[in-house]
């Protein structure tokens, strides 16, 4: 009687963390990308750090993407 | 690799990378494991089946608290020691321990309703979490504002040390005032109240929620770290083309 009673608190409860926790994870793995595509986009136009390597892994795989 | 390697932001981009899809696929495995043994828990004597919020809520509040803890022993890496990826580590916690606050009030909330009659009371335990989720939001708030990296990791550390009172207060809350929160179960003098068909789920769900947290931490800080990289090759293109 009473888990029915509650059960849409319960529900709601982990939705929300569901909703939360999605969020973040969703949030991090988009930063990472649009990071690592701003990256390889300077490189790719020869702006590179002096201690960087000539042509890092993201300014190649993008390279790959384009031809 | 010795610890004091990881001060150097590219060799943490290297661990960082080896270490996320591991740290995944553990927080993975613990997450399934204990959402299992929640589901299975006996339904507590008093709050019936809504124990099983308490699955959630209980870990959140605890990592909203850990995520200002990590920020305030990386405000003092910034301040005492200035060290780069300590304001990293800050800024990075930062998102992370406010999403954990906001749902543990949110569960708390939705627990509140059904046991005390009401979502919200202004208790000093409710009161000092939403004050530890304001300060979470100003100290974003400030990182965002101030342009440059360092000059926002010097503020944002005065007040992330500044915020870290909160802490003991949200701890203490219970005991210092009279509140309609209960008072502490799981760590106290004389061992905790809490059965161990309950207790145990609750302990394999807070490991669950800490590795998330360590998990989502490196990803956010690798993130961090490149994100200065784009700033600093910007600002090189600009003085190249001037």
């Amino acid at each position: 009687m009473n888990a029915v009673n509650h059960m849409g608190f319960i529900v709601a409860s982990y939705a929300a963390a569901v909703a939360i926790v999605g969020v973040l994870i969703a949030w991090v793995i988009l930063d990472y990308r649009t990071q690592r595509l701003r990256l390889a986009d300077l490189e790719m136009r020869g702006v590179t750090r002096r201690s960087a390597p000539a042509r890092s892994e993201p300014a190649k795989e993008q390279a790959k993407e384009k031809t | 690799m010795a610890i004091a390697d990881l001060a150097n932001p590219t060799r943490f981009l290297k661990f960082a990378n080896r270490t996320i899809p591991w740290l995944s696929g553990l927080t993975v495995l613990v997450f399934a494991y204990g959402i299992d043994q929640a589901m299975l828990a006996p339904d507590d004597y008093q709050q019936g089946a809504t124990v099983k919020i308490m699955f959630l809520h209980v870990p959140s509040a605890w990592l909203g608290m850990l995520g200002w803890g990590v920020m305030s022993v990386a405000a003092l890496g910034t301040l005492v020691w200035r060290h780069p990826l300590a304001d990293v580590a800050a800024k990075a916690a930062a998102p992370i321990g406010a999403a954990f606050t906001l749902l543990c009030l949110v569960t708390g909330s939705l627990w509140g309703r059904p046991e005390w009659g009401t979502y919200w009371v202004w208790d000093a335990r409710l009161t000092s979490e939403l004050v530890l989720l304001l300060l979470y939001l100003g100290v974003i708030a400030l990182w965002r504002t101030v342009e440059d990296p360092s000059r926002a990791a010097r503020a944002a550390a005065i007040l992330t040390l500044v915020g870290a009172v909160d802490l003991p207060i949200i701890k203490f809350s219970v005991d210092w005032w009279n509140t309609l929160h209960q008072g502490s179960s799981v760590f106290r003098v004389g061992g905790s109240t809490i059965d161990s068909s309950i207790l145990v789920p609750l302990f394999i769900m807070a490991v669950a929620f800490t590795l998330l947290f360590f998990t989502l931490h490196l990803a956010a800080m690798r993130n961090e770290i490149l994100r200065r990289r784009v700033r600093t090759l910007r600002l090189m293109q600009a003085s190249a083309v001037s």
